[in-house]
Order: structure tokens, then sequence, then C-alpha cells
């Protein structure tokens, strides 16, 4: 018989072993799941997680888009430290996106590098403002920011579909809706002329520096965390719980916005109804997977990349639909809960008692 | 099956070396013990010495690994509490399980097979209850009633099913004096029934009074049987402890200075419906005195505490007043700045972060010492004063890296009241200093306390253990039902006095002030 016993103390080791046994795990079901659709399970894998990285062009590409993903999920992990639940990052990685191509569009066909620096500005003040509301919310009326957050998504999705229809249709644009196609001085200088990779990557890096030392080195990263360990504890430590809020749901926002704003200055060029690729709702995965660490987001945005990479490739060449990639990190995430179990608990195997 | 024939010889409950491993402690060795009929039998035991785990094995909650339990002198395997009971054990447990928003039949009816006539239960429950003095009025909400009587509907409840043996889990630790002595009356008249009782405590002179004989826990082993009509609390302290038990010494009355804390007139109405809330509370703490708060549990010392803290804030500042500031409104941060330390009940999740290192609850309250530079923590400052609150107040652990739920009770009790005290208060409020910490431990906390107020520090201890106030207060008052008496110098007190007043009952000496106040 199998028991489940709770250990005396967490299991440090296994805290980040989880992350490792579910991905072997998820390799597992994929390779299940690439069997059970009648594909070769190895030819499967080679297509999904080997060709994707298998040339320099492709690691740029995985870093391209790693970079939106390592963005958001460092400010959202500020806030999960403190048990500050912003599943909203989708949604205010759009409003940080339509504010970023705001300025682009305005300052359409003038120069200066004033340009993407406003940019940047206006891609975080974005996100943040769309983030606020349900920071509102919550101090004032205690509502539940998961549901205020994840609601504000769909209300974001509208918004820019209307823009991209509407105001900031290209009036050039036969129609179609998006935006004009931004100019030089509106797009992220590129790292290299080979690729696509471009200066967001290097703010995703200083991103995770600075969040590291936050949330290490800083007295305000500690009072987070002691209040998503122990909320009696930051009471009774005379931590404002409403501050926390704040900075938890500010931090993910206005990350979400920059990666907004690194999207639509990069890879894309202009604003169109599908600014983000889901990055948002990944990146969630990417914090938990990461165990809320910076070096582990650096890590775990690469692997999320990947399976987003690897799912392009699975349409193409195995001819799978699209939403394959889903469907690994959806067996990421939940294989990574149920490891998790195992943090706190232990397996006994108990003789069944005559 | 048929070797024994004469009953009354039987012990009805025998255990023959039972133990009990959990993955990080043997809670009990190789343990033995036999219980006559209508025996009261103690089971007494330091926190911690596997008091609490021997009696869920008896009860069927927990299986042991080892050994093997007769009942009436047939060997059982008590596979879960409902076999326990239908075998005739019942079980008064330290924390009750009742609901709240339901009346006492209605609880009472839950506990019971099938589905029992209400009405019915009702007359049952008053029969029970006249007959064992265990006044209980059926039709009320157990939320309404008192923790006293709360436990009497538990006792009530075992009784139903006429159990030939009664675990009782500490339960004096939630009573007033008298009701003490009334519990006492109940459980001697039901031994001389012939109901078998198992007494769990702490406290030697309950034990003294009330048991027949008693089996000594220590670390899970017995160390030895007694019986505590010949011993002294000190032979049987040292049963348990292993050694001689410390008294503090108490230096007597010194000259009380400036006053630290003031409270005016504070009330707060409480959020919680089944909360108490705080009535014209007025009280002061001078430099250089202790002065003890008594009261059954329940009787708004929660709320006083977090009105004290400033974890709940009230809306007059000038309610409280901490080292001359009124600081009603301000947050228990802006008060630490003010001069107070503040030592809370429960001590993991509340006066520490259960899964962070000592060294990083030692931050929680001592980063305005110097700890920090332009808002990043200095983890070596922090690390030499964990260190130091270590090594000054005894605290026994794998180090200051090691976490706080790695620590016992009263280790970490040992170093929050540590971390308070490094921090030089000019008032301390400390709430239940001992409770669960083991009896050596309490003996060094309570003499930190002394050398405190020694060295000119005011403070304040809310407490649920008469004897502890008594031992270390120099002026003691009553808290019942969100209201406060007179504080009384210990002098001119006593504990009957003290227990009277636990009940409410001090405005009958002065009805002049109740009016005054109205």
């Amino acid at each position: 018989m199998i028991r489940l016993e709770k250990r005396p103390e967490a299991s440090q080791l296994m805290s980040y072993a989880s992350p490792l046994i579910a991905i072997v795990l998820m390799l597992i079901g994929g390779l299940l799941l690439f069997a059970f659709l009648g594909k070769n399970p190895i030819e499967g894998f080679k297509v999904f997680f080997i060709n994707p990285i298998s040339d320099l062009y492709g690691v740029s590409e995985l870093l391209l888009k790693a970079t939106p993903l390592m963005l958001i999920a460092v400010g959202l992990a500020v806030g999960f430290r403190a048990n500050v639940w912003n599943i909203g990052a989708e949604g205010q990685l759009i409003v940080g996106g339509i504010a970023a191509s705001a300025v682009a569009l305005y300052f359409y066909e003038s120069e200066g590098i004033h340009i993407l620096i406003l940019m940047v500005i206006a891609g975080a003040i974005g996100g943040m403002l769309w983030a606020a509301i349900p920071a509102f919310l919550k101090t004032r009326f205690n509502t539940n920011e998961i549901l205020v957050s994840l609601m504000l998504v769909y209300v974001a999705q509208l918004l820019v579909s209307w823009l991209v229809h509407g105001p900031m249709m290209d009036p050039d644009g036969f129609n179609f809706p998006q935006s004009r196609m931004f100019e030089d001085p509106a797009l992220l200088p590129l790292l290299s002329d080979e690729n696509r990779l471009n200066f967001a990557f290097v703010m995703a890096i200083g991103a995770l520096l600075v969040g590291y030392v936050f949330m290490y080195r800083s007295f305000a990263g500690f009072q987070m965390q002691v209040a998503g360990y122990a909320k009696d504890a930051a009471r009774y430590a005379g931590f404002s719980a409403k501050r926390m809020i704040w900075i938890g749901l500010l931090s993910g926002g206005g990350m979400a916005g920059l990666a907004g704003m690194s999207e639509v200055a990069g890879p894309m060029g202009q604003l169109t109804e599908h600014v983000s690729n889901n990055y948002g709702f990944a990146a969630i995965i990417v914090a938990f997977v990461a165990r809320l660490n910076p070096v582990g987001i650096f890590f775990a945005s690469l692997l999320m990349a990947l399976l987003y990479l690897g799912g392009e490739q699975a349409q193409q060449y195995l001819a799978l639909p699209s939403s394959i990639s889903n469907v690994f990190q959806g067996m990421l995430l939940m294989f990574l809960l149920g490891s998790d179990v195992f943090i706190n608990y232990r397996i006994r195997w108990k003789e069944a008692t005559a | 099956m048929t070797s024994d024939t004469d009953g009354d010889q039987t012990p009805r409950l025998e255990l023959h070396g039972i133990t009990k491993i959990y993955p990080s402690v043997i809670a009990n060795e190789d343990v033995s013990l036999s219980v006559k009929r209508g025996e009261i039998h103690a089971v007494l035991g330091e926190n911690g010495a596997g008091k609490s785990t021997l009696m869920k094995m008896i009860y069927g909650v927990t299986k042991a690994d080892a050994g093997e339990m007769k009942w009436e002198g047939e060997v059982v395997q008590v596979e879960n509490p409902a076999h326990a009971r239908s075998l005739g054990i019942g079980m008064v447990f330290q924390h009750f399980s009742l609901f709240e928003t339901l009346n006492v039949v209605e609880n009472v009816a839950l506990a019971l097979p099938g589905n029992p006539d209400l009405k019915q239960l009702a007359d049952q429950i008053t029969e029970v209850s006249n007959r064992y003095g265990l006044p209980v009025d059926p039709g009320r909400l157990v939320h309404a009633l008192s923790v006293g009587e709360r436990q009497r509907v538990e006792i009530i409840r075992c009784l139903l099913q006429n159990p030939k043996l009664l675990i009782m889990d500490e339960p004096t630790s939630v009573l007033t004096p008298q009701a003490v002595r009334k519990l006492f009356d109940t459980l001697r008249q039901l031994a001389d029934e012939g109901c078998s009782i198992l007494y769990i405590s702490h406290k030697l002179d309950e034990i003294q009074e009330l048991c027949h004989v008693a089996t000594v826990l220590r670390d899970g082993k017995v160390t030895g049987d007694c019986i505590p009509s010949e011993e002294t609390p000190k032979s049987m302290a040292s049963l348990m402890i292993g050694k001689e038990l410390p008294v503090p010494e108490h230096s007597g009355s010194s000259e009380p200075g400036e006053t630290r804390l003031q409270l005016n007139r504070l009330s707060k109405a409480s959020d919680d419906p089944f909360g108490t809330s705080l009535e014209d509370i007025e009280l002061e703490v001078r430099s250089g005195e202790i002065l003890g708060i008594a009261g059954v549990s329940g009787n708004g010392q929660q709320e006083l505490l977090y009105a004290l803290s400033g974890e709940i804030p009230v809306n007059d500042a000038d309610s409280i007043v901490i080292c001359g500031t009124p600081s009603g409104r301000d947050l228990p941060d802006q008060r630490r700045g003010n001069g107070m330390g503040f030592v809370p009940e429960e001590r993991l999740g509340r006066g520490a972060v259960p899964r962070m290192s000592l060294t990083e609850n030692a931050l929680l309250t001592a980063h305005r010492a110097g700890m920090l530079k332009r808002g990043m923590i200095q983890f070596d400052k922090i690390a030499t004063f964990a260190s130091k609150c270590i090594e000054d107040f005894n605290v026994k652990c794998g180090g200051a890296e090691h976490a706080a739920n790695s620590l016992s009770g009263g280790n970490l009790q040992k170093f929050i009241m540590g971390r308070e005290i490094l921090l030089t208060p000019k008032l301390l409020v400390v709430a239940q200093p001992t409770w669960g910490v083991d009896v050596g431990a309490a003996a060094f906390i309570r003499q930190e306390l002394i050398d405190l107020r020694n060295q000119g520090t005011a403070i304040l201890v809310i407490s649920e253990e008469l004897e502890e106030l008594f031992e270390i207060s120099d002026r003691i008052a009553v808290i019942a039902d969100g209201r406060i008496s007179p504080a009384k110098k210990l002098a001119d007190t006593n504990i009957d006095e003290i227990g009277v007043w636990m009940s409410g009952m001090w405005d009958q000496a002065t009805p002049a002030e109740v009016v005054a106040h109205d």
C-alpha cells in the first residue's frame, strides 16, 4: 500500500528537483502523445526539441521568444512571492503594447532616440495602469485580484481589437486590422545583422539581475517574502499589506507592459490584435517552474520558448495542430504541481495490515 | 479469552511496550501502563514528552508501531475512534471539536451513531448534566457558551455513551480555579461509579489533588510510576524534567517609575461575530513593574493584544499612549519606534516565519536596529544579532541558519523573547509567555522577564496561567468579557479573589465605579 506521509521539514532538494522531474514527465508524456497520434515518437521528439535549436539562428529565435517570458515572469515573481496573484499579465502586456504603439505612431516620420525611450516608459506605464486596477480594487474593496486581473485580460483584448479596427488602423492598410508598420526610430536595435534578436534581450537580462537583488538583498523583497510565507507574521512585524499588493501588481504589470513594448517594437514592428502569443499566461508557468527565482526564470523561459518553437515545427513537419504547444505547457504545469506534493510529503511503502 | 473470570481484578486498560516512531522523533518508546477500574490515573510529562501521542493511540486516532493494548484483559487493535467509542473509551480533547453555529443538542447528536431524536436527546443531556453537576442548557448555541461550558458539552457528549474509560487531555488549561474544582468533583463522582479516567497534565498540584496513580513520561519513555499523594510537587517535577525545578527569583517591590503604557477608555468592537468587543479599558504600566492580566481565554485577550500591538489599530489615537506618544492609530512598526516590544501568543506564523531561518526571523522586528543600508539588508549584522540572541537566551538549535519550525516551542519562544529584549524596549507586552513551553524553559523565561523589570522596563503580561502571574507580577488585573478590572497589588489579593473576578464579578464590590462609567 502506498501512503503519503508528511515530511518533518519541507525538502529543499525536492523543491529544486521537482521542476526537473516535471520536465522529464512532460517529455515522456509528449512521446506517448506523439505515439497515440500515430507519429514516430523519436521523430516527434527530434522535430519538437532538437530541430528548433540545431543552428545559431534557431538559438537566436529561442532567445527572442524567451525575452518577453523572462521580463514578465520576473515581474510576476516579485508579487507571487508575497502571494499577490496577478494572473492578468496577458492584458497588461497588451495595454503596454498599445501605449508604446501610441508613442510610435505619434512620432511617426520623426527621428531620435527619445522615441524609443518614451516607448519603453509608455509600455511600462501602460502595463502598470492596467495592473493598478486590481491593486486599487483589492486594497480599497478587498476584491480578489486573481479574478479582476484575469477578467481585465479580455477587456484588454477587446480594447486592442477596437483600436486596430478604428483609431489606430493603418490608413493605407486596405482595412486590415493593424497599425502602420513602425519606422526604424521606433524599433528596438538588433543585436546582430544575422538574426532578429534585439535590445529587449539585454533589458530582460537586466530585469533578472535587478529582480535578483530586489528579492534576495533588499528589505522590501524580504518583506514580500515574509508576507508570502506567513501573513500574520508580516502584520505582526508591521509590514504594510497594501504596499505589498501595490508593489506586487505594479512590478508584474510594468514588466508585462515592457514585454508588450518589446513585441510591437521588436519582431512584430506594428500593433495588431495578436500582440501577445499567450506570453502573459505562459510566464506564470515559467515563474512557477523557476520556483520564483530569477536564475531559474532564465532557464525556464528558454524551456518555454523551446515549446513555442517546437510547436511551430510540429505544425510544419508533423502536421499537428498549433495547440500542441499549449498541450505541452499544460503538461508541464500539471506535472509540476503534481511533483510539488513531494516537497512536503514523501511516499511510504507499507504492507497492508492483515 | 476465558483465562480471567474475576472482572474486578482485571485492569481496564493495559499497555505493553507501546512504541510509536515519527519521521523525526520517537514519540513513545516501550511505554507500559495499567489502569484499574474506577482509577484516576495521571499521565504526567512536559510538552513533547509523548502524552498526547499515547492517548491518540488508545483512542484509535493513530496506530502504534509496536506493542500491544489490552482492554479488559483482551488484546485489541483499536482501528479508529468509532471503534474506541464502541469499546467504551471516550476522550475530551484539549482543543474542542464543536460547531459554533450549532446548538448543544445538535453538536452532541453529530457525535452519536445513527439519527437520534433531538428532543429525547435534550432530555438525556439535562439528565446527565444534573447527575454530574455539569450545568448546560441544551438549546443554546455553542458560540454563546464560555470555554468552561464548551468543555462540559464535550464531557457530556462522552458520558452519554457510558464510557468505561474517559481520557481528559489537559482539561484545566482553559478553566477558572473555581471551574477546576467543579470539574474535579465530577471526575471523582465518575470514578466512584467505576469509570476509569486517564488524566493528562503537566500541572503537578492538580495531579496531587485528584489522581490516585501517576505515570511519568519523559522523552517518550516511562521514567516512573508514583502515587501522587505520597509525593511532593518537587519530587514529581524531578521525575518529569529529570532535574530540580528552578524557581524564579522575584526581588520584591521596587519604586515604579514613569508611565510607559496608558490605556484611556480603549474600546474596540470586534470584527469577528464570535469575538469579544473591548469596552472602556483603562490601565497603566509603569517603568520597573510587571502588570499581569489574568482571564479565561476568549474574554478579549486576543482583541486587546491586537489593539496594543497595532496589528489592528484603533480609531482614537489617545486611547493608547506608548511612552508618552498617542499611538492608537499607529502600525506595529511605528509603535516599536515609540519604544514598545511585543511577544505574541502564536510563535510560529506570527512571532516568527516558520520556513525562514532564525537569522531572517531576527530581521522581522530587528531591522530598525541598524540592519539596513539604503534599503538593502546587512546580512553580516543580522547574523551577529541572531547569534547573540541564540547565545544569550540559551536557544537550543542547530544554528542561526536553521528554520524557525525546526525548533521546539520553548526554544522558539526563547528566541522571540530574546529578539524583543535585545532591542531594548521601554515597554514590553507579552502574551502567554510560557504557553506550551516546558517547565525548564518556562522558568528561564519568567526569570528573564523579572530581570528586565529590574532594569526598569515596563512589562505587561497577559496569561491564562494564574500561578505564573502570581509568580512574576507586581500588580494583577483581570479581563472578563472585554472589560478590565482594577489592578491590585499582589500583596493585596489572592488566587481565590482573582478567580472570582475571572468570571467578571469585580463590580459587585465596587458598584459605584460602574455607575460612574455609564
